[in-house]
C-alpha cells in the first residue's frame, strides 16, 4: 500500500491510505488531545479537543474525522488551535469533580493526560455538578454521571462492537446523559455486562467495583471459560487477580471480552475453590489423586457398560473446552463407551 | 383529465369565489386565525345568520400575515370586491352581519380594506402600510385561497411551473433556478441551483430529496403558514427540486407540533396524486415522484441537515462532520437535497415566470424576496415578504409602525437564536445575507424582533442563551457546556452577580464555542452575546460595576421609590401594591418599603403622574 506525506507543524509524517490526520500523527508519536477518538470505533467528532488547522479548509476541522490527503498543510500548534482548546478543557473541567486522588482511573486518565497537555487554569469559570446519582444496579460495574464527559464511547462501542445498542444518549443540552432505554437502571436493561464500555471509558465515569488497585504485573493469558479462546492480560497483585483487559493486539478477540471472561475470574483465588479431586468413601469426600480417581471412573464405566450395555452412559461436554476437546469427547462416548448420548452445554 | 381541462375547471371554481351567487364570507383559519378565536367566532356567527335566516356561504382561507389584525373575515357579497374585515369579536362580527351582509354598508371604520380598488375611504388592501412594501412571492396566495382546495392553487398559476419544467432537461431547469439567484431560506443562503447541481452530478442511487419543515427557530413560523394557507406550492416545489435532482423519492420533515400543517400536507399530497400531479408518470412526462411525511419530535437541531437525516433514519437526531456533504452522502448514505419549505415555495413562480424575473428583485447577490416574522415592541406584528435590499427602518417603521406606545426603538434582533442585534443607528442598513452578516447578525430563517428602550440587552443575550443551553444537542463539549457556562455567567449580570473580567470571559468563550463547535448551532449560539457586548458593552459595564439596568429589567439591579415633588396621594399605587409596600396619608407624598417592594412595577406601570421612579 502506498504511503501518504503530509505535514503537521511543518515537519513530515507518512500515513497510511484512509487514515485520519489524528491517526497518522498519533502513529508518528505527536500528540494531539483527544477524548472521542477511539482506534476500534467510527470517527465522531464530539469532544473537539483534536481541532487543527489545514491549509485550505474552512475553519477548525477536527483531525479525528479528517482523512489525510498527499501534500495535507495541517497545523496543530498555532495560538487559535490552542485557545479554542483550552477553552474546551476549561469547560469540561468546570463540570467534572475534582476527585483524582480518589478516582479509579487516576493516572490511566485520558481527561487528566489532555488537561495536563492544554495547562488549563480552572479557577475563573463557573463550576456546575450535574444532579444525578450513581448508577450502581449492575453487579459488576458503576455508573458515574458526574464524571462523565459525553463522548458517547460508550455508547458507540455497545452498538458498534458489541452489536447491541444497550444505550444511547438520552435528552439534550447540559440535561444530556447515557442511559438504557426508557431512562432504566442498566441492569434492568438489555445489557450483558460485558463491561465493553467501561473498558473503553476515557474517564472514570465507568469503573469497575472494587478496581482501584494497581496491579504489580501483567500476564497475558487465554480466558478459561471457552472455545474461542480470547485472549487476555491480566493484572496480578499479591499472586490475586486485580484487573481484566482485553488483549488489544490479539486477532481473535481484539481486546473484547464477555461478562464471563471479564467480570469472572474472582474464583481463581476463592477459598472454595477445588484444587484436587475428591473421592466419596463411607459418605465422606476425601481428597484423592488424578490417578486415583481417574482409576475408579474407568472401572465404574467398564462395570456399567459389562452391566448395562453401553446405552446406559450418556455424556454432557463443555463450553469451556475447546473443538478438539469436544471432539475427543464424542469420540470417547460414541467409540469408547459406545453410546449414542452425548449433547454439549451450549445446545441448551 | 388532462393538465388544460384541470385549469380550466379550476379557473371556474374561482370565479365562483370572487363573484358568488350569495355572499361568502371567508374566514382565516391557519393556525393564527384558530388560536385569535376564529372557529368560535365562525360558529356564532353562522348560528346568528342561520336564525336570522341570512343566506351565506363560508369557507376558510390560510394566513394573510396580519397577525395583530386577527382573527380576520372577508366578506364577498355578490358583484362587489371583497371586504377584509378585523379584529374580530362576535359583538362586531354580528353588527357587521347586520350593516354589511343584510344592507351593504361599511359604517364608520369597521372594515380593514378592500380586496379591490379604494372605496368609500376604505383603503386598498395592496395600499395597506403593512402590506404596500411587500412582494410576496413565496407566501403569493397565503390567506387567498382555500389550501384545502386544490382548483384554487391551480386558477392561481399552480403547477403551471412544473408543467413547464416538465418540458425542460433537468439541466434546464437548474439553469433557470441558477439564473433566478434563490438562495437557501433555511438559513445558510447556500444557493439553490448550485445545491441541486452538486445532487444531480453525485453517483448513487437512488437519490432523496428531504422538504426541512422542523421550523425550531422560536418566534420563526413562516413555514408553517406557508404549510397551512397554500400546500401545493411546496409540493409543487418538491417536484421541481426532484426532477432537476433525479430523486424519486422525497421526505417532508415536519415538526408534531404543527399538527393542522401536517394534515393539509397530507390532503395536498393525496389530491395532488389522484391528478396525476404527484406519483407515477407525473403528467404524462414519464417523471415519478413519491413522498412520505416524517413527524419529528420539535428539537431545534432536528432541523439541522445532517441531524434529521439521522432521525428519519431512526437514530438520535444529532448532527455529523460534513463533509460527506448530504449531496454526495445523504439520507441512508444515499445522494440527497435537503431544501426549507420557503425555498420550494419560491420555485413555481420561478419556473412559470423565469428566473430572470425572480432575480429582478433584491440586492447584488441575494436575489429576490424574503420572508420575516415581525414581532416585538411594533405596532403591526406579522408575518411579512419584502424584496431583499428593503432597509430595516423600512420594515421597522413603515410596514411595522414603529412603536405602538411612543417608545424609543432601541434595535432589532435578527435571525433568532443564532442572529445577533442590529442597533437602530444601523437602520439604514439593506437587509440581505452579506449586509447583516458584517454587522455580526445573520439572515437566519426570518425572525425579526423589534427592541425598544425598555429592552435590557444583557437581558436578551441570556433569553437567548437559555433557548441554545436547552436545545444543544449535547454532541460536541464547547457547545453543550460552553452555553450553559455563558448562560450562567448572563444570569449572575443579570442578577447583580457579575464579576470584573465577566465581559472579557464571554468574549472568550464565545469565540471558542463559535470556532470549537460541531454544527451551526453552536457555531452561531454565541452571537446574541457577542453582538450585544460589540454594541451595548456599555450596558454590560453598568449591570457589573455599577449594578444598575437602566432599561429597568434586571430586577435585582433596580430599586422603585416615589418623588415627593410629584406625587400628590392619589393612593393608586398603595391600593395596587400586591405587597402593602406604600404608605402615606391621602394627598400626602408616599413613601415604598423597599424592603417589603417585590419590584414588580405596577406601581411605576399604575402612577398618572409619573411619582414612581425606577432606578
Ligand atoms: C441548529 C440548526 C437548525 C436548523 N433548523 C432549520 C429548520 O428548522 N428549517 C430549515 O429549513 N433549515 C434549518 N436549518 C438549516 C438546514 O441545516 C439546511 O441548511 C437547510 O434546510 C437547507 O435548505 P435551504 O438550502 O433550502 O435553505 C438549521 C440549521 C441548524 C444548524
Ligand atoms: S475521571 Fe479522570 S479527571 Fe476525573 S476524577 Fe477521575 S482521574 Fe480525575
Ligand atoms: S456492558 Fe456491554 S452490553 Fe452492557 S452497555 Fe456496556 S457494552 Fe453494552
Ligand atoms: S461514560 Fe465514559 S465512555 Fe460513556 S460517554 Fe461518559 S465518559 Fe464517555
Ligand atoms: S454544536 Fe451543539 S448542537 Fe451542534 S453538534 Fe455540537 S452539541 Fe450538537
Ligand atoms: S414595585 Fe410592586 S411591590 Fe414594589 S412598591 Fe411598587 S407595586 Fe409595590
Ligand atoms: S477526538 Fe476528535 S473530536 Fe474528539
Ligand atoms: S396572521 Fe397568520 S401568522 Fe399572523
Amino acid at each position: 500500500m502506498e504511503e501518504i506525506k503530509f505535514t503537521i507543524d511543518g515537519q513530515e509524517v507518512t500515513a497510511k491510505p484512509g487514515q485520519s490526520v489524528l491517526e497518522a500523527t498519533l502513529a508518528a508519536g505527536i500528540y494531539i488531545p483527544n477524548l472521542c477518538y477511539d482506534p476500534k470505533l467510527e470517527p465522531y467528532g464530539g469532544c473537539r479537543l483534536c481541532v487543527v488547522e489545514i491549509e485550505g479548509m474552512r475553519g477548525l476541522p477536527t483531525a479525528c474525522t479528517t482523512k489525510v490527503t498527499p501534500g495535507m498543510k495541517v497545523r496543530s500548534e498555532t495560538p487559535e488551535v490552542h485557545q479554542v482548546r483550552k477553552i474546551t478543557m476549561e469547560l469540561l473541567v468546570a463540570d467534572h469533580p475534582l476527585e483524582c486522588l480518589t478516582c479509579s482511573l487516576n493516572q490511566r486518565c485520558d481527561l487528566q493526560k489532555a488537561a495536563a497537555f492544554l495547562g488549563v487554569d480552572q479557577s475563573r469559570l463557573r463550576r456546575s455538578e450535574r444532579a444525578l446519582a450513581n448508577d450502581e444496579s449492575n453487579p459488576f460495574f458503576v455508573r458515574d454521571f458526574k464524571k462523565c464527559i459525553l463522548c458517547a464511547r460508550c455508547v458507540r462501542v455497545c452498538s458498534e462492537v458489541r452489536g447491541l445498542g444497550a444505550i444511547d444518549m438520552a435528552k439534550r443540552g447540559y440535561e444530556a446523559f447515557i442511559s438504557p432505554f426508557a431512562g432504566l437502571p442498566i441492569a434492568d436493561s438489555i445489557c450483558e455486562s460485558c463491561g465493553e464500555c467501561v473498558d473503553h471509558c476515557p474517564t472514570g465515569a465507568l469503573y469497575v467495583r472494587g478496581e482501584a488497585i494497581l496491579p504489580g504485573k501483567e500476564v497475558k493469558t487465554i480466558c478459561p471459560y471457552c472455545g474461542v479462546g480470547c485472549q487476555m492480560v491480566l493484572g496480578i497483585r499479591q499472586n490475586r487477580i486485580v484487573k481484566v483487559l482485553g488483549d488489544l493486539t490479539y486477532p481473535v478477540n481484539s481486546g473484547s471480552l464477555c461478562v464471563k471472561g471479564r467480570f469472572g475470574l474472582d474464583f481463581a483465588s476463592s477459598e472454595d475453590r477445588l484444587k484436587t479431586p475428591l473421592i466419596k468413601k463411607n459418605g465422606q469426600l476425601v481428597e484423592a489423586t488424578w490417578d486415583e480417581a481417574l482409576d475408579l471412573v474407568a472401572s465404574r464405566f467398564k462395570e456399567i457398560k459389562k452391566k448395562h450395555g453401553g446405552q446406559a452412559i450418556a455424556g454432557l461436554c463443555s463450553a469451556k473446552a475447546t473443538n478438539e476437546e469436544n471432539y475427543l469427547f464424542q469420540k470417547f462416548i460414541r467409540a469408547g463407551a459406545g453410546s449414542p448420548h452425548i449433547d454439549h452445554c451450549a445446545r441448551l | 383529465m388532462r393538465f388544460e381541462q384541470l385549469q380550466a375547471r379550476a379557473k371556474k371554481a374561482w370565479q365562483e369565489v370572487v363573484s358568488p351567487q350569495i355572499p361568502l364570507i371567508r374566514m382565516g383559519m391557519a393556525t393564527c386565525g384558530r388560536a385569535a378565536g376564529g372557529q368560535e367566532l365562525l360558529q356564532a356567527f353562522q348560528e346568528e345568520l342561520a336564525k336570522n335566516k341570512i343566506q351565506a356561504q363560508f369557507s376558510e382561507v390560510g394566513c394573510l400575515g396580519l397577525c395583530y389584525a386577527e382573527p380576520m373575515a372577508e366578506i364577498i357579497l355578490p358583484g362587489r370586491p371583497g371586504v377584509l374585515f378585523a379584529k374580530l369579536t362576535p359583538a362586531k362580527m354580528k353588527k357587521i352581519g347586520e350593516d354589511y351582509l343584510v344592507h351593504g354598508k361599511i359604517v364608520g371604520d369597521s372594515a380593514l380594506a378592500v380586496m379591490g380598488p379604494a372605496r368609500n375611504g376604505t383603503p386598498a388592501f395592496t395600499d395597506l402600510p403593512m402590506v404596500k412594501g411587500q412582494q410576496r412571492t413565496a407566501l403569493r396566495n397565503c390567506g387567498i385561497i382555500d389550501p384545502t382546495n386544490l382548483d384554487h392553487y391551480l386558477a392561481h398559476d399552480g403547477y403551471v411551473g412544473l408543467k413547464r419544467a416538465l418540458s425542460l432537461s433537468p439541466d434546464e431547469v437548474i439553469a433557470e433556478v441558477k439564473t433566478s439567484g434563490l438562495r437557501g431560506r433555511g438559513g445558510a443562503g447556500f444557493p439553490t441551483g448550485q445545491k441541486w447541481e452538486f445532487c444531480r452530478k453525485a453517483t448513487g442511487t437512488p437519490k432523496y430529496l428531504i422538504c426541512n419543515a422542523d421550523e425550531g427557530d422560536p418566534g420563526a413560523f413562516m413555514d408553517r403558514s406557508v404549510l397551512e394557507s397554500d400546500p401545493h406550492s411546496v409540493l409543487e416545489g418538491m417536484a421541481l427540486a426532484a426532477y432537476a435532482i433525479g430523486a424519486e423519492h422525497g421526505y417532508i420533515y415536519c415538526r408534531a407540533e404543527y399538527p393542522l400543517a401536517l394534515e393539509r400536507l397530507d390532503l395536498a399530497i393525496r389530491q395532488a396524486t389522484e391528478h396525476n400531479l404527484l406519483g407515477d408518470n407525473i403528467l404524462g412526462s414519464g417523471f415519478n415522484l413519491h413522498l412520505k411525511i416524517k413527524m419529528g419530535a420539535g428539537a431545534f437541531v432536528c432541523g439541522e441537515e445532517t441531524a434529521l437525516m439521522a432521525s428519519i433514519e431512526g437514530r438520535r437526531g444529532m448532527p455529523r462532520t460534513r463533509p460527506p456533504f448530504p449531496a454526495n452522502q445523504g439520507l441512508f448514505g444515499k445522494p440527497t437535497t435537503i431544501n426549507n419549505v420557503e425555498t420550494l415555495a419560491n420555485l413555481p413562480p420561478i419556473l412559470a415566470k423565469g428566473g430572470a424575473w425572480y432575480a429582478g428583485f433584491g440586492t447584488e447577490k441575494s436575489k429576490g424576496t424574503k420572508t420575516f416574522a415581525l414581532a416585538g415592541k411594533v405596532d403591526r406584528t406579522g408575518l411579512i415578504e419584502v424584496p431583499m435590499g428593503i432597509t430595516l427602518k423600512e420594515i421597522v417603521f413603515d410596514i411595522g409602525g414603529g412603536s405602538p406606545i411612543g417608545k424609543k426603538i432601541k434595535a432589532v434582533q435578527t435571525g433568532g437564536p443564532s442572529g445577533g442585534c442590529i442597533p437602530a443607528e444601523l437602520f439604514d442598513l439593506p437587509v440581505d445575507y452579506e449586509r447583516l452578516a458584517a454587522v455580526g447578525s445573520i439572515m437566519g430563517s426570518g425572525g425579526m424582533v423589534v427592541l425598544d428602550e425598555n429592552t435590557c440587552m444583557v437581558d436578551v443575550a441570556r433569553y437567548f442563551l437559555e433557548f441554545t443551553k436547552n436545545e444543544s444537542c449535547g454532541k460536541c463539549a464547547p457547545c453543550r457546556l460552553g452555553t450553559r457556562q455563558m448562560h450562567e455567567i448572563l444570569t449572575d449580570i443579570c442578577a447583580g452577580r457579575g464579576r470584573p473580567g465577566d465581559i472579557e470571559l464571554l468574549e472568550e468563550i464565545g469565540a471558542a464555542v463559535r470556532k470549537g463547535s460541531l454544527c451551526a448551532l453552536g457555531g452561531t449560539a454565541p452571537n446574541p452575546v457577542l453582538t450585544t457586548i460589540q454594541h451595548y458593552r456599555h450596558e454590560y459595564e453598568q449591570h457589573i460595576q455599577d449594578q444598575r439596568c437602566f432599561a429597568g429589567v434586571c430586577k435585582a439591579l433596580i430599586t422603585y421609590s416615589i418623588n415627593a415633588e410629584t406625587c400628590n396621594g392619589c393612593r393608586v399605587c398603595a391600593t395596587n401594591c400586591p405587597q402593602q409596600a406604600i404608605s402615606g396619608e391621602k394627598k400626602k407624598p408616599h413613601v415604598i418599603d423597599t424592603a417589603l417592594c417585590i419590584k414588580c412595577g405596577i406601581c411605576y406601570e399604575m402612577c398618572k403622574f409619573d411619582a414612581v421612579v425606577r432606578q
